[in-house]
């Protein structure tokens, strides 16, 4: 692999992974953009991009279907702001045995903490939102932006979520009820809801008891979507793209991330680096010497800026460095520190630039 | 205001902010500063992995508590002693249950993954006990102020929201009148407030600006004054002449040199005036103090950083008016 474009012609899906505030979503939107531009039918779901960047392509509400983005690429390029609920809500339509069961979950207060509130089920739709649009058939290239989170598996462990909670013995404690079968892990479990019903109210533990009642023959359609979108998310032609910024702390987290995501038996194949700051062609010592010597004189302040800025690159330099060196196999790319936030689709376009543009991007 | 006032003015100092902004690096500035004004530390941890420990030179003790500096007196001032402590929230739901009388359950949590329907349940139930166990120090007293590292990630909205959900979402029980007793605290500016963080760069102004007013308007909790991270240090005169640049200086400059001093000043002045028009903006939007502390040029912060960052703290907080003042 040599660089940034090849690793996107030789992809499928791009999952854009890394800690907040680091520019993954406008990463996301501008690999999507390289892709259309390089002649690709290229989509990005995104969670939570920032409200002007989201209103210039046109996606400022939450939404469920990609919206196509005009421009002068000779692919397509979509865009999609998750909307959370209502894809939980699709998902559970689609596996209910009838509109009957559905509405049973759908209005119940367990059902909407599990779809509105609860940590992972952002990854979960994403991921959910992922599959869909993959079989499909009208993408070649689908770019996620995942939640900010510090656990890069949160999101290979979403699609497990509910079915998680289904292989809780509670559950099939109190299926099993129902179906007239009272033993002594029953009334075991009985006397924990009891308990649990003194710590958090009653009407709290029957409206959980109520929806696993409710997801009672459903087990099966989430644990088979659950195990092929794994597969997709393991599949070759899908592509880990971690993205940081070579702040030391970002970077901590971001060899933390590859740990992770290593652990699970996958690669990143990609690492852009967002923030680079301009290469002088000073050493720092040099630098610094000229700000001693020019102190007071004319330039001093020039001086200073240089011997800043030389030292800061250098810093950031050797921090990238070595990341690089605890992912060798992906493609390292760095995109230069701009002057404004990406907002419109002019800086998307600059940022897809520097994505793929032919530099020496690949490490050894 | 003089330090030792604005230290003591809450018991519960919650620094809060977007990650990347320096969140953990501010809690640890901000914890020093107090020392230094003679108060004992708590400096609590929510987020998981402790990134604290290593900004005091010390090694990360899990979740003990660890006491990075002892009190001390130095030039005949009293310095308060520093303690890290780390809370996850597994933890604190776990303990919590412990402790009133559900140790019974725990057993079975741990064994069932009853955990999990709980806290699916009772949305911001680890949240809020979280901030319960928070409470418990602080009505214990053993520290003058606890500074917290609130969770990243824009959710420390979330964070302070989780008392008042779990009141309404469980009515009864003991858990209700834990979240009622949070409450009680975080609304209460003599026993607790936030500080947000920022840098000036226009996303996390704007996001500092809207959880400014979620914070105040919708939850009640009171703000000090706001952070802005990573404030690059004005530089006048950037402008200039290249070819008079190193004029009477006793220095032969290469044209790369000369190049590359235009560059940096121009690249200066760019973010100069980025920052400038960020800063003016979110003094024009949000009525609230601001505390600046200075950009770092180059390698990793450690002790002698934070000890740095705590002075300039400590400096802003004396330009700061006194309570009433204004």
């Amino acid at each position: 692999m040599t660089g940034f474009a090849e690793l996107l012609a030789e992809s499928q899906v791009v999952i854009c992974c890394g800690t907040g505030g680091v520019g993954k979503t406008t990463t996301s939107a501008a690999t999507a953009l390289a892709a259309a531009t390089a002649g690709r039918r290229a989509c990005v779901v995104t969670i939570d991009p920032a409200k002007r960047l989201a209103d210039s392509l046109g996606i400022g509400e939450l939404s469920n279907t990609p919206t196509v983005i005009d421009g002068p690429w000779d692919g397509t390029l979509a865009a999609l702001m998750l909307d959370t609920e209502s894809t939980f809500d699709e998902v559970v339509r689609r596996h209910a045995h009838d509109d009957a069961q559905a509405d049973r979950i759908l209005g119940n207060r367990f059902y909407k903490n599990v779809s509105g509130t609860l940590s992972g089920t952002q990854d979960y739709m994403a991921v959910e939102k992922l599959s869909e649009l993959s079989s499909s058939g009208e993408w070649d290239l689908i770019v996620v932006d995942t939640p900010p989170t510090r656990d890069a598996l949160a999101f290979l462990e979403a699609p497990k979520l509910l079915t998680r909670l289904l292989d809780n013995p509670i559950y099939k404690v109190v299926t099993a009820s129902n179906k007239g079968l009272i033993g002594v892990a029953n009334r075991a479990a009985q006397g924990v809801l009891r308990q649990l019903a003194r710590v958090v109210g009653a009407a709290v533990v029957d409206e959980a008891v109520a929806f696993f009642q409710a997801f009672q023959g459903m087990e099966d359609g989430f644990r088979d979507r659950a195990q092929s979108t794994l597969e997709l998310l393991s599949d070759d032609r899908t592509a880990f793209v971690l993205v940081a910024s070579p702040r030391s702390d970002t970077l901590d987290e971001a060899r933390y991330f590859l740990d992770r995501i290593r652990s699970a038996d996958l690669d990143a194949s990609g690492v852009v680096v967002n923030r680079m700051l301009p290469a002088t062609g000073v050493g720092t010592e040099r630098a610094a010497m000229i700000e001693a010597e020019l102190a007071g004189s004319p330039g001093a302040s020039a001086a200073t800026a240089l011997a800043d800025l030389a030292a800061a690159a250098a810093d950031d330099e050797a921090r990238v460095a070595d990341l690089a060196e605890s992912a060798p196999d992906a493609v390292l790319v760095r995109v230069p520190m701009l002057n404004d936030d990406v907002h419109d689709l002019d800086g998307l376009g600059r940022v897809a630039d520097l994505l793929t543009a032919d530099a020496p991007s690949a490490t050894s | 205001m003089h330090p030792s006032h604005f230290f003591s003015s809450s018991n519960v100092l919650i620094v809060a902010g977007k990650g990347g902004v320096g969140k953990t690096v501010t809690a640890a500035a901000v914890a020093t500063a107090a020392s230094r004004a003679g108060q004992s530390v708590l400096l609590v941890e929510v987020a998981g992995r402790s990134g604290a420990a290593s900004l005091f030179g010390a090694v990360p003790k899990g979740y003990e508590e660890s006491t990075v500096f002892e009190e001390t007196e130095i030039d005949g001032i009293r310095h308060g002693s520093i303690t890290l402590k780390s809370i996850t929230p597994d933890a604190a739901l776990m303990e919590w249950l412990e402790t009133h009388g559900f140790k019974r359950l725990v057993g079975r949590m741990a064994t069932t993954g009853l955990l999990e329907v709980v806290a699916t349940a009772t949305p911001g139930i680890k949240d809020l006990l979280i901030l319960g166990r928070i409470k418990a120090f602080e009505e214990a007293g053993a520290y003058d102020l606890i500074v917290i590292d609130a969770p990243a990630a824009g959710h420390a909205v979330g964070f302070l929201r989780s008392p008042a959900g779990v009141r309404d979402a469980a009515k009864t029980g003991v858990l209700h009148r834990q979240a009622v007793e949070v409450l009680e605290m975080i609304g209460d500016p003599d026993r607790c407030k936030v500080m947000l963080v920022t840098i000036p760069e226009e996303t996390p102004v704007n996001e500092m600006i809207e959880t400014s007013f979620a914070i105040e308007e919708e939850l009640g909790v009171h703000l000090g004054p706001a952070v802005v991270n990573s404030v690059l240090p004005d530089l006048d005169d950037l402008d200039h002449d290249l070819a008079t640049l190193a004029a009477g200086a006793d220095l032969e400059l290469t044209d790369n040199e000369r190049t590359a001093l235009a560059t940096a000043a121009d690249f200066r002045a760019g973010r100069l005036r980025l920052q400038h028009e960020q800063l003016d903006r979110l003094g024009a939007l949000l009525p609230l103090d601001q505390i600046r502390l200075p950009h770092r040029f180059g390698s990793s912060i450690g002790p002698d950083e934070i000890a740095e960052l705590a002075s300039v703290l400590t400096t802003a907080i004396e330009a700061l008016p006194e309570e009433g003042d204004e």
